[in-house]
């Protein structure tokens, strides 16, 4: 089924990229999330076989996948909105929706991978589409951010394959020539702790440009900002995915050596740094977008703060990572809409937004709860399972820093997306603004309840694949 | 001879710090190829003849010829100016890529292993690191990409040492090199002629918050 779906991706990709027809364009878009949503059942159904020798889907992956899957009907239904309503060509839109496709496989087959070398192909390959869709717009801002964006992936990148040489070495005085994540896990215990060591450093360091938390989360940010809404929500979601399952896998492998306290250790501190960093940002921006991209780094870094504290964190940072998944693309969706409205991304031109969409405002007002994590949003239960665990393997002093940081986060957000809702804006042509649909915002709830069903209502399936992925690390 | 030749190439590393025009570090470049032709002929001995000739082809034409010459044609294209603009004085700058060097020594030589051969170890460092200073001290875009080629090729001296075992990771490396090679420079900066005219790494500092 993997080659079937890479053939498929590339037959669709160079379709989507020569065509120059609508119809064929959308039926394309079609038949490629019919594909995605097969490969999605068809690995359910077979856990654990291993495919083409390099795939495996096991517990993360299936998780993963699915939660992909999801968004991306989202992301093709936004994207065909933005494409429809935006001064496009015919040519712009075979780009953007060729990248997509791209972005999308390249994200599931590295979710799927089992080999290390493996994901860092699939990797640099969803660097390479996402910088076609942070161009999209040409002009020299997009320039700057693709630039920016393809220089930190690309040094990333290098750092990553450093850290796959350093793993060589570890692994060389054990005889064993196979990378596989399989064979490291067995080996674990005879790889050479100081090649481990340094393997871990530059590896763990090459993934925080997808993860997007500190010290190389710059690069997502302006990308997150420059790149389309409807690309943005993918970058700010599934592809942060990609770090975390790539991290995650190979702390799994120090998590069953003695070096398992030093990388926690690693992990905190750039975990408790993202989050600071979020909060110095999010205090006093006045940029939408970039907010949105923020609170990303945020909720990374929570996720790390979980997978460190071990115990009940690990569950609750694979439930958090899903959970945002769906959550934050809905913010960057309804940016569309805000922007239409007010043509500026800026906090200052925006506001009284009831007035003006109200399904979208409501929406808006919403997915502020859950991003924030107040209750009754599926966020809360995660964080709440985050901060237990952190109190349980007594961080008390971190616990109590994050929670502070936590609330200014919830100030900052929470004063923006109030002015946006509420306080009338200072100067607004109220003939130019157009009519929206309350449609346009479906997707957007369906997304949103999804998490909340996800979140107070475990299916059993979920809570096993959860705690199957969990097996891996404890 | 793999140690003259490795330390041929760290002594580039010291005259790349103190060259003022942007020909000099694509001449250097081109000899760094050579210098890891010669390195990777002498090296790879276990592995098997065609994917020598693959892996030593590469070296050549695309670290010695095609990239030094692409980089080049975009200078000349786009009207670069020669000087490499350094924000710190040379004399500074042969220092520090000094200190850069003797730290990898000390590193290495605190480090108990017997598989390694230290020289590849020092060498890949001090060239890494070499290029990451490069990238930070220098106002252009192309002198960032340059320096970006320098730590592909010590990235690829690193795999050389594992090279005997791990063919495979040597082919990867390869395989960064001409991704990353065709993102930046193939795909990219021919864009960002067209669309600024004096590609200065200052036009481009306008997203922040």
């Amino acid at each position: 089924m993997v080659g079937i779906f890479l053939t498929g991706t590339l037959v669709i990709s160079l379709g989507l990229f020569f065509n120059r027809n609508t119809f064929v364009n959308h039926s394309l878009l079609i038949l490629y999330l019919v594909l995605l949503w097969v490969l999605g059942i068809y690995e359910c159904n077979h856990l654990n076989v291993t495919e083409l020798e390099f795939f495996t889907p096991d517990s993360l992956g299936i998780l993963m996948l699915m939660a992909i899957c999801v968004v991306s009907i989202a992301a093709f239904y936004h994207g065909y909105r933005y494409i429809a309503t935006g001064d496009e060509t015919p040519k712009s839109r075979g780009i953007f929706f060729a990248a997509m496709v791209m972005l999308i496989s390249a994200c599931s087959m590295s979710y799927l991978s089992n080999h290390i070398a493996v994901t860092w192909i699939f990797v640099e390959i969803t660097t390479l589409s996402a910088s076609a869709l942070i161009y999209h717009h040409r002009n020299i801002r997009a320039l700057e951010g693709t630039w920016k964006y393809v220089f930190l992936c690309t040094i990333s990148i290098t750092f990553v394959y450093v850290g796959i040489l350093f793993l060589s070495l570890a692994l060389k005085q054990t005889g064993v020539g196979d990378m596989s994540f399989e064979s490291l896990y067995r080996n674990c215990d005879k790889l050479n702790p100081f090649w481990l060591k340094l393997a871990f450093l530059f590896i763990f360091t090459g993934f925080t440009a997808k993860l997007g938390i500190v010290p190389m989360y710059t690069a997502g940010i302006d990308a997150k900002d420059k790149a389309p809404a409807p690309a943005g929500a993918l970058l700010a979601s599934v592809l942060m995915n990609l770090g975390f399952v790539a991290i995650y896998r190979v702390y799994a492998i120090i998590a069953h050596t003695p070096l398992h306290q030093w990388a926690d250790t690693i992990i905190i501190i750039a975990a408790l740094l993202s989050v600071f960093v979020a909060t110095v940002y999010m205090t006093r921006i006045k940029n939408i977008k970039r907010m949105f991209a923020y609170s990303g780094v945020e909720h990374m870094g929570l996720v790390m703060l979980g997978l460190a504290a071990g115990g009940i964190g690990v569950y609750a940072a694979i439930l958090h990572v899903i959970l945002h998944t769906f959550i934050k693309p809905t913010l960057f969706f309804q940016y569309n809409q805000i922007y239409s409205v007010y043509q500026s991304k800026s906090i200052y031109d925006v506001g009284n937004y009831f007035k003006y969409n109200k399904a979208g405002a409501m929406l808006m007002l919403l997915a502020f709860i859950s991003v924030t994590a107040m209750p009754p949003s599926g966020l809360f239960v995660s964080e709440f399972l985050i901060f237990q665990s952190l109190f349980q393997s007594s961080h008390i002093i971190i616990l109590f820093i994050v929670l502070i940081l936590l609330t200014l986060i919830l100030w900052g957000f929470g004063s923006n997306t109030f002015k946006l809702l509420f306080t009338p804006p200072v100067s607004i042509d109220e003939t130019k603004i157009p009519k929206i649909s309350p449609w346009e915002s479906l997707p957007q709830y369906i997304l949103l309840a999804i998490s909340v069903y996800l979140a107070y209502n475990p299916p059993a399936v979920l809570v096993t694949l959860i705690e199957n992925a969990v097996k891996l690390v404890q | 001879m793999t140690d003259i030749l490795l330390i041929a190439l760290a002594m580039t590393l010291l005259y790349m710090s103190i060259a003022n025009r942007l020909h000099t570090y694509l001449r250097i470049l081109v000899f760094q190829g050579f210098l890891l032709f010669g390195v990777t002929y002498l090296t790879l001995t276990h592995i098997n003849t065609l994917n020598l000739i693959f892996i030593m082809l590469e070296t050549v034409v695309f670290k010695a010829i095609a990239v030094p010459g692409f980089i080049n044609y975009i200078i000349k294209r786009n009207g670069i100016t020669r000087e490499t603009e350094p924000y710190l004085p040379n004399f500074v700058s042969l220092i520090i890529v000094t200190l850069i060097i003797i730290a990898t020594i000390i590193l290495s030589s605190s480090i108990k292993e017997i598989n390694l051969d230290k020289t590849f170890f020092v060498v890949a460092l001090s060239t890494l690191f070499t290029g990451l200073y490069l990238i930070v001290s220098r106002k252009k875009i192309i002198t960032h990409i340059i320096g970006y080629i320098v730590i592909e090729n010590g990235v690829f001296i690193l795999s050389l040492a594992v090279g005997n075992e791990m063919p495979m990771l040597v082919n990867l490396g390869i395989m960064l090199d001409i991704f990353a090679s065709v993102l930046i420079l193939g795909v990219f900066f021919n864009k960002i002629g067209d669309v600024i005219k004096d590609p200065d790494v200052n036009l481009l500092q306008n997203l922040k918050d």
